[in-house]
């Protein structure tokens, strides 16, 4: 018994000693350790041919050459999964640098990113927004305002007439004196939208954007108008940015001022896009005419406001160094596609 | 406004203040340089030098070779060879030496003139760039000969005027009193507080007794406020004094004669346009101010005819028109060489009148240009003096004791009532009160005051003031804007800012459609009929009714847009021909849709979503999941039924439906228009209301528990004729079960084994309990209900 023990080990080891293919491992695991025709099960059919008081001892020199082989079993099993899996490894390996499947996201226009800018800075400093007709009347568009009837701005080479009294609004402004008309004071909002001005050139483009904006409370002064667009020019530019004020004229503001910022180029040290001036103008501004006041049912002795007019197109084209206007009305995807980073929210 | 320093320093001395320093100052207090010019940049290193010696060069018989002495700095005894034969020994030239320029980048070098050493060259007046009306005697043919006073050595732009700089300064429209030399040196002499010597305005008119009498008469004080006429008799017509002469060059004008050289030089030195009639030429010696009459015809100075009516001023003598006011004199009563009586007129004319007729007729001059910006009439009557004032300068003719003045009302000062607090308050800062009234006396405002109280008047040529806060201005930019302290809201309410809840919702959109991989684009709300013509829309399709600009800037761009399609298409046509090969875009812009024609109200401004999409990887399902995916942005369902656009496929175009109601459109672009914008891509484009679509969108929304019963899925394979769509056996199957929570169809299927004009169409369907489990038999019921209906609707069945 004991010799044909040896024996079988003798012959597992053998068996196993070569490099096996998964079948062939399984075919000998089979015929060694199969329960039912297994020759190391076997082994104990062959019990009955054993005196009894040897039984003991048998059964346990059986199982423990059992363990063994199962043991051996494992061994080469585990060895050939490894080198399965390997083999997967290698055939599974991809070119990592092909491109990758996703759905392309587009992105939003420039303008519309900084527009949203500018409603964002704004809006922490609790301005609502407003949007008004595109197409105005010319009451809104100028008389309210205080553009008077024989004031150059209403010369027909700048504005385009639909009527006598219709008109492509040639500036945000209108939308001060919507909202003064439907809400009473504390009034701070904002007013963005297309305008259209009848000028069509290298830089000029006959419809472009602006955002109005209107505070309209007490005592409000030239320095609330300052700090205002300061901050405004430090948040959009950069925390760097200086500004100024300068006189200026709009018909619907006294004083008016011109708000100019350090080039966000060179930092106001002077190069080509200031040309050498250290200074960009970027946003006009001032304290309400009391007669718009007036012209809207606001007392002017009670309350006082500061507004202001930025050229949305203008901030787009500084902020991403754009130096024609007319690439934002282009829509060519190669240009759009360089905006999709720029979130809003 | 072009000031030029030398004439700028007759009326305030700026000589010790650099250029620099007077374009900073000017800046901060509302007047910003654009361009400086110095007249001389050009001419370097030519300078005064006399001719010593004069020797005939051996080998030529017209060069002539000069010694020149140049003074110390450049040596003297330069040898210069000429051609020009008036030079000779004695004479002061201007000598551009070795390594000198001269205007138009020419550069002068030493050489030699046929064998003879020159190191440099003798200039003409025009080589210098200048005339007569520069130098006295610039254009001599030959070189420029210079007066006995010339210093040896000197730089000569110093020596023949052109050591100035022309400041071209732009003017804010309510400054008009500032279009003038005059204007600037009273704003420069505020600025740094010097004294202002103003033009001498007076004159000593003769006796008039016996002077026939001259009458003016306006009719239309609404278009001329104040008319001035002034008789001048004995006229000499000649030519101005070079002192005169050389301002308007400085200028850029012309001279002509002596009369209409003043007018330009008032124009110029005060901003008052004036004009001279030919007395002689006045039918009636009269001056009517009035209306043109429909029809009425004149010939102006420039010799062109103009047919007039009722809106254009004219000034006529007692039969007929000489003058379109304010424009140009008629040629009838021109100044000539013959002329010995001049009526000079200074007046005001309304500046929107001056500006329509010079519109309509087409005709511009500087006059008018200077009446479109304002004229006050303070500065008319200053000008009328100052005219007077000039002939006797000139000794050009008699001033008469004939003036005769039409004005409307009389001069009177502005004045305002308000305290130191009030114009403070504008500013938010504390300006001390000597301050304030230092700076307004300074700008010439007469002020008094009273404690707290002040009262100022206005100069009369500030018809811009009106109340403190123009005080608070003018204040703030002589005081300068670098004094206001940056203040957050100091005095104001907290309110609540943000976008609202609708205006999100627009920008959600936005981002829904990004994520679709659309680009935003933004283009003009114009275009034409012909972009109409171009997505074949008929003649009476509503968006033909479009809202048509009266003035556009071409044809192009005429109307007002009613669809964003053809929009969308031209944005695909441009980046198609550009050469890129695919994209997707969006916009959300405005459509104008009028009530009724002539527009009477402003018209409805539509929110629209337009969207389009080109390229070999798009289908009309790929384009479908781009409204899809504002559809889950929303959780919003839309359905779909087939659609028709003259400009779309007939078979691939469909409308969008949300809660049964029509709110857009998707579609491949039509076989027709492709070919005929020459496209080699399949474009899709589509349009929906944005209005609509945003009033089903909601932003509240309630957890609904889920539901503790698994879900049944069942996959069913029907077959049904060709013409049965996706959506209607979609729709069947949810009304015939009410706990169908998903439809996805997953495969299609035609050929033999289905049968010639039929398909097969595999569906996956969730159904999901509620309230309980459903037993086999429960389901049981439910698919065999489905089927019937489909059966009995569609004609489906089970494959």
């Amino acid at each position: 018994m004991n010799e044909k023990i040896e024996q079988l080990r003798k012959n597992i080891k053998e068996a196993l000693s070569v490099k096996l293919t998964r079948e062939e491992f399984k075919k000998l695991r089979e015929q060694y350790l199969s329960t039912k025709a297994g020759e190391i099960p076997n082994l104990m059919k062959e019990m009955r041919n054993v005196p009894k008081e040897d039984r003991p001892q048998f059964g346990k020199i059986i199982n423990e050459f059992k363990n063994w082989a199962e043991q051996e079993f494992a061994e080469v099993d585990a060895a050939i999964k490894k080198e399965e899996l390997a083999k997967a490894n290698e055939s599974e390996t991809v070119d990592i640098t092909m491109p990758a499947r996703k759905n392309e996201t587009g992105s939003l226009h420039p303008t519309t990113i900084v527009k949203q800018e500018i409603i964002k800075i704004f809006a922490g400093l609790g301005f609502d927004v407003f949007e008004g007709p595109e197409i105005e009347t010319d009451y809104y568009n100028f008389t309210a305002l205080n553009v008077p009837s024989d004031h150059p701005a209403r010369a027909e080479q700048d504005t385009f007439y639909i009527t006598e009294n219709i008109l492509l609004r040639t500036q945000t402004s209108p939308g001060q004196i919507r909202t003064m008309e439907a809400v009473k004071p504390p009034i701070k909002v904002l007013s963005p939208g297309r305008v259209f001005r009848s000028d069509y050139d290298a830089t000029h483009s006959p419809m472009f954007h602006q955002m109005e904006g209107l505070v309209v409370d007490k005592n409000i002064s030239v320095c609330d108008l300052y700090g205002m667009l300061d901050l405004f020019a430090k948040e959009m530019f950069s925390s760097e940015a200086k500004t100024r004020l300068r006189p200026s004229y709009f018909p619907f503001t006294e004083p008016s001022v011109e708000v100019d910022v350090t080039c966000c180029e060179c930092g106001g040290s002077g190069c080509r896009l200031c040309k050498g001036t250290g200074w960009i103008e970027v946003l006009g501004g001032g304290i309400v005419n009391r007669k718009v006041l007036e012209n809207c049912g606001i007392d002017p002795e009670e309350y006082s406001g500061l507004a202001f007019g930025i050229g949305i197109d203008r901030i787009t084209m500084l902020k991403y160094g754009i130096n024609n206007i007319h690439i934002l009305f282009e829509n060519d995807i190669r240009t759009l596609r360089q905006f999709k980073q720029q979130n809003i929210g | 406004m072009l000031l030029p320093l030398s004439w700028l320093n007759d009326y305030v001395d700026v000589s010790d203040i650099s250029i620099e320093e007077l374009e900073t100052k000017l800046f901060a207090s509302g007047f910003e340089v654009e361009e400086t010019k110095y007249l001389g940049k050009d001419l370097e290193k030519v300078v005064v030098g006399k001719i010593k010696k004069i020797t005939k060069h051996e080998d030529s018989d017209h060069l002539q070779i000069c010694i020149v002495d140049c003074g110390e700095k450049y040596g003297s005894d330069i040898q210069i060879v000429t051609g020009a034969q008036n030079v000779f020994e004695g004479a002061l030239v201007p000598a551009a030496l070795d390594g000198s320029t001269l205007p138009g980048g020419v550069k002068i070098k030493k050489g030699k003139l046929r064998g003879v050493e020159s190191n440099g060259m003798l200039c003409s007046g025009e080589e210098l760039g200048i005339n007569n009306n520069w130098y006295e005697g610039a254009e001599v043919y030959g070189i420029l000969i210079l007066n006995d006073d010339a210093p040896i050595g000197e730089d000569i732009a110093k020596v023949v005027g052109l050591d100035d700089y022309i400041l071209d300064i732009s003017i804010t429209a309510n400054r008009p009193d500032c279009q003038s030399i005059l204007g600037m040196a009273r704003e420069v002499a505020a600025i740094f507080n010097r004294p202002l010597k103003a033009p001498d305005m007076t004159f000593s008119p003769v006796d008039s007794a016996n002077d026939d009498e001259i009458t003016v008469e306006v009719s239309a004080f609404d278009l001329c406020p104040r008319y001035i006429g002034h008789y001048v008799k004995d006229v000499k017509i000649e030519t101005s004094p070079l002192w005169m002469r050389k301002r308007l060059a400085l200028v850029g004008i012309n001279a002509i004669n002596n009369i209409v050289d003043i007018t330009n030089f008032i124009l110029m030195e005060l901003g008052q346009p004036m004009h001279a009639f030919d007395l002689s030429t006045l039918d009636g010696k009269g001056i009517r101010v009035r209306r043109a009459k429909k029809g009425e015809k004149i010939i102006t100075l420039d010799e062109k005819e103009f047919e007039l009516c009722e809106n254009n001023l004219v000034i006529c003598d007692l039969k007929k028109p000489v003058a379109l006011a304010g424009i140009m004199g008629g040629l009838n009563s021109e100044i000539k060489e013959t002329t010995t009586d001049v009526l000079f007129e200074s007046a005001k004319f309304a500046r929107d009148s001056i500006r329509k007729t010079s519109r309509s007729l087409g005709q511009t001059s500087d006059s008018s240009a200077k009446f479109c910006k304002g004229v006050d009439e303070y500065t008319t009557e200053c000008a009328q003096n100052r005219a007077l004032n000039l002939i006797e300068k000139l000794g050009c003719g008699t001033v008469s004791g004939t003036r005769i003045t039409c004005a409307e009302k009389e001069l009177s000062p502005k004045t305002i009532k308000t305290t130191f607090a009030k114009i403070n308050r504008v500013l938010g800062i504390e300006v001390e009160p000597d301050t304030i009234t230092d700076i307004l006396r300074r700008l010439d405002f007469n002020v008094n005051v009273e404690g707290e109280n002040i009262t100022v008047s206005a100069p009369l040529y500030r018809e811009d003031v009106e109340g403190y806060e123009d005080l608070a201005e003018e204040v703030i930019r002589i005081y300068g804007y670098n004094h206001i302290v940056a203040q957050h809201l100091k005095f104001a309410e907290i309110t609540n800012g943000g976008l609202t809840e609708k205006q999100q919702f627009e920008l959600k959109t936005k981002n829904a459609l990004k994520m679709q991989g659309a680009y935003e684009t933004i283009n003009f709300s114009f275009y034409s009929q012909k972009d109409l013509d171009m997505l074949h829309i008929p003649q009476d399709a509503p968006e033909r009714k479009a809202i048509r600009i009266d003035n556009p800037i071409s044809e192009n761009y005429s109307i007002m847009a009613t669809t964003l399609a053809p929009i969308m298409l031209n944005t695909i046509v441009k980046n198609y021909r550009n050469g890129n090969s695919e994209g997707r875009f969006f916009e959300i812009a405005n459509v104008f849709l009028a009530k009724e024609f002539p527009l009477s109200e402003l018209p409805h401004e539509r929110k629209t979503i337009s969207i389009g999409a080109f390229g070999d990887d798009e289908d009309f399902f790929t384009f479908k999941g781009i409204a899809e995916g504002i559809a889950d942005e929303f959780n919003l369902t839309f359905s779909y039924q087939r659609g028709e656009k003259p400009f779309l496929h007939p078979g691939i175009t469909a409308d969008i439906l949300c809660e049964g109601e029509i709110i857009g459109y998707i579609g491949q672009l039509s076989h027709e228009i492709s070919e005929e914008m020459s496209l080699g891509k399949k474009v899709f484009i589509g349009e929906i209301d944005y209005e609509k679509l945003s009033s089903f969108y909601k932003s509240s929304m309630k957890y609904k528990p889920i539901s503790q019963f698994n879900d049944i899925v069942r996959d069913f394979a029907f077959v049904c004729d060709e013409k049965v769509t996706c959506g209607e056996i979609e729709d069947s199957i949810r009304k015939s079960c009410k706990y169908v929570t998903s439809i996805k169809l997953f495969d299609i299927f035609r050929g033999k084994q289905i049968g010639e004009g039929k398909k097969s169409m595999a569906f996956n369907v969730v159904i999901s309990p509620e309230e309980k489990s459903f037993s086999e038999k429960e389901i049981e019921k439910f698919t065999s209900k489905i089927l019937k209906d489909l059966e009995f609707k569609l004609g489906v069945s089970l494959r």
